[in-house]
């Protein structure tokens, strides 16, 4: 059995915001073992305290942050932690994961999760300084943005790191982010939304204490080897450090897989070089940087200068909100792009969603079922500027902007063209055509928080050929290898090493660094049944909480793609449903089993 | 001759692994608090230092120190003896850069030892931040200068 101090702290903050009480408590040790970490163990945690039919921002909901056994240590991108609530924008199970150093510093603190309940009567912020832990009056920050809020909370408290919302958080804006140092984002669903209605402003930590390991001669030996692998790799010893995720504009674009205009035409554009990562080292990039503990260090530091009202520093984009805010809006102003991500950081929200949101506006404006009055201004493809004024609107909370803020579907839905938004389960999906490129649609269609890339990257195998190369436009064979990337991105995203390494390290890295850290003698595949436990803890969760069945918008079933490499290709569903449903031992309509849950102990 | 550490702030990501990998050689843990290396980022300039003892010829730390806890080894590092030292702290006061330090949580005095001959900092650095260097081949900054403004003429008769 696994005990603290061998990867885990063992304690957890239980704060209540109602009462203000705030109580430390020993880690439940088999929740651990059995659900790994982060987002697995808080997912375990969130469903055994919370009704699933909860309204997402009622005081009876809770949010939780909760790290893995191997975030703070030096395993190869160790840096990460989840924050699990119920998605307000899908109404799933909700686990945005995020890297930076804030979820090292809470372990350091000597915490391995924080699990917020109740509701205060006035802002507030959480304030760790190891063994101190406080809740303090956050008025005067109320209503402040994501860095001035950070810098505030850091001259205020010294060396700190912190995790904030920014004012759409505040305003319950459906996908509201939460940030952490700075730019770093628990970025998808709405997590800053359930902070805001709690009146959670912030949780600032500082720690100086250290995280141990079980086995450490040995932990250090599978660290030394997983982070050897990263960086002879292509990908993560050279290509995303160089041109960040971006570097796959030219790539996807290349298979007919960048969904362009809402995918209302296609997915195939001839001006997607202007928005390639190459391009953004040519103009905008200053330079590439890492989270705690990554050698891979993606992250683009940025900047626009003599741009006007689009100047600033910051970071990003990544290669989704590239896309969210240029093929899918047809723009191709990089310090444009760059701008409006940079309003996504400093006022904390989703820009995929974001993006595609304006994307969809774009297209029921052109159709004629948006009154120019609704919005104020002309909103066609390839406006730059209304892109950015909209975005900025979407910030403030102004006008037509309070409609983007409630995403796609319901402005959709509102507008009467629900069919038009190109979500699934209400969640915008990103940078990838599941027309061109059949796997990403499963993926899609079967994700536990709706339209997402991150819950089994199938453009790894159909796109760049990791781990096998795997035909984009066939369905054979896409089922049986979704399954193990989802069980496999489970685990990696529970154990708290961020899931990029995952281009080039597989189960027996993930699996060989988490032995040796928390002390198990467990077999690869005993520690991937722990992944595939927290995908059917996640299913289960959205079947008790009525979420609607598995599927995609209707244009990527009916729409055929107009041109590219994949013109006349529509996405396969159906066909790809029905293996993956009895791939994972559910029951032809997607339900688990009882035989399938009794074997993950569930 | 003792081997020197150099660092290359241009090639730091601010990724820390430096100081995970230096508090778990010499403690066990992963604790950027007990590491003798820190970085340092500069938001505003987009630029990350790493600082470590640089193993001073005229060393400060060791001039200062009462019990002869802190001597030079023969590879030339300032070496901290535990069993000598008082933890008066007179050395964290006397290094002009910071770089020994005083643990409350420990209550020790630590400064960078190489690792003794292993310096997992640079080892581990994934960027190149941080190498060894033989201090003799050390490139002489004259001579890259000199390379630059080769390269410049150049490319202007070019």
């Amino acid at each position: 059995m696994i005990e603290a101090g061998n990867g885990w702290m063992g304690t957890i903050i239980r704060v209540n915001l109602t009462d203000g009480t705030i109580r430390k408590e020993p880690l439940n040790m088999k929740s651990a073992n059995d659900y790994v970490g982060a987002r697995g163990l808080g997912t375990k945690y969130y469903c055994d305290e919370v009704d699933p039919n909860i309204d997402p921002f009622s005081p009876e909901n809770k949010i939780i942050f909760m790290t893995g056994p191997l975030t703070g240590t030096a395993a190869c991108s160790g840096g990460r932690y989840d924050v699990i609530s119920k998605g307000p924008l899908t109404g799933t199970i909700d686990a945005s994961n995020s890297g930076g150093h804030f979820g090292p510093e809470l372990k350091f603190a000597g915490y391995d999760g924080i699990i917020f309940e109740g509701k205060a009567d006035h802002p507030v912020y959480l304030h760790i300084d190891d063994d101190l832990v406080e809740l303090l009056d956050a008025s005067e920050l109320w209503g402040k943005d994501v860095h001035y809020t950070t810098d505030a909370l850091v001259e205020k408290h010294g060396s700190v790191r912190v995790a904030t919302i920014g004012t759409p958080g505040e305003r319950g804006m459906l996908y509201a982010a939460i940030m952490n140092d700075k730019n770093r984002a628990a970025g998808r669903g709405g997590m800053g939304a359930v902070m805001g209605s709690k009146n959670l402003k912030a949780v600032v930590v500082r720690g100086t204490g250290g995280v141990k390991v079980a086995r450490p001669k040995e932990f250090m030996t599978e660290v030394a080897k997983a982070r050897a692998t990263l960086q002879s790799h292509p990908v993560t010893g050279n290509g995303l450090g160089a041109l960040g995720t971006q570097i796959l504009v030219n790539i996807v674009n290349e298979v007919g897989g960048l969904p362009l205009h809402n995918a209302r035409d296609g997915s195939f554009w001839d001006k997607a070089d202007d928005t390639s990562g190459e391009r953004l080292a040519e103009t905008y990039l200053v330079k590439n940087q890492g989270c705690f503990g990554c050698s891979i260090a993606c992250g683009r530091v940025t900047k626009v200068e003599g741009r006007g009202d689009l100047d600033g520093l910051g970071e990003g984009p990544e290669y989704e909100a590239g896309w969210s805010y240029g093929a899918a809006c047809g723009v191709t102003d990089l310090g444009a792009i760059v701008k409006c991500n940079f309003i996504c950081n400093e006022q904390g929200m989703d820009p995929i969603s974001l993006g595609s949101t304006v994307a969809c506006a774009m297209e029921l404006f052109e159709m004629g079922a948006i009154p120019e009055e609704d919005i104020g201004f002309p909103l066609r493809f390839g406006d730059t500027d209304a892109m950015v004024k909209l975005t900025q609107m979407c910030a403030d909370g102004e006008g037509f902007g309070k409609m983007i803020g409630q995403g796609s579907y319901r402005l959709a839905e509102h507008y009467g063209h629900p069919e038009l938004s190109m979500s699934v389960k209400k969640q915008e999906m990103p940078a990838y055509d599941g027309r061109a490129i059949q796997g990403i649609g499963l993926e899609y269609a079967t994700s536990n928080r709706g339209g997402c890339h991150v819950r089994g990257y199938m453009i790894s195998p159909e796109v760049l050929g990791l781990p096998v190369k795997m035909d984009p436009l066939v369905t054979e064979g896409k089922a049986s290898m979704l399954k193990t990337f989802q069980d496999l991105t489970a685990l990696c995203d529970s154990v708290g090493i961020c899931l990029f390494t995952t281009f080039a390290i597989g189960l027996p890295e993930i699996a060989g660094q988490y032995r040796e850290a928390v002390g198990s003698d467990e077999s690869d595949e005993e520690i991937l049944l722990k992944g595939e436990r927290i995908w059917n803890l996640e299913k289960r969760y959205n079947m008790a909480a009525g979420i609607e069945a598995d599927t995609l918008p209707p244009r990527l079933l009916r729409e055929a793609l107009p041109s590219g490499p994949a013109k006349g290709k529509v996405n396969e569903l159906q066909t790809m449903l029905a293996e993956y449903y009895e791939e994972r031992g559910w029951t032809a309509e997607g339900t688990p089993t009882p035989e399938k849950l009794q074997q993950l102990g569930l | 001759m003792a081997k020197q550490l150099v660092v290359d702030p241009k090639k730091c990501k601010n990724c820390r692994t430096c100081e995970l990998v230096c508090s778990f050689r010499h403690f066990e843990e992963f604790n950027p608090r007990l590491s003798n290396v820190t970085v340092f980022q500069y938001e505003q300039a987009s630029i990350s230092v790493p600082i470590m003892c640089m193993q001073c010829d005229e060393a400060s730390c060791a001039k200062t120190c009462p019990t002869g806890a802190l001597q030079r080894d023969t590879d030339g590092v300032i070496t901290h003896d535990v069993t000598k030292c008082i933890v008066c702290k007179m050395c964290v006061s006397a290094c002009p850069l910071g770089n020994v330090s005083y643990s409350p949580a420990k209550r020790i005095i630590h400064k960078c030892d190489m690792c003794e001959g292993e310096t997992w900092c640079a080892t581990y650095c994934p960027s190149g931040a941080i190498s060894v260097v033989d201090p003799n081949e050390v490139p002489d900054k004259k001579q890259l200068a000199a390379d630059k403004m080769k390269a410049t003429l150049e490319e202007v008769h070019a």
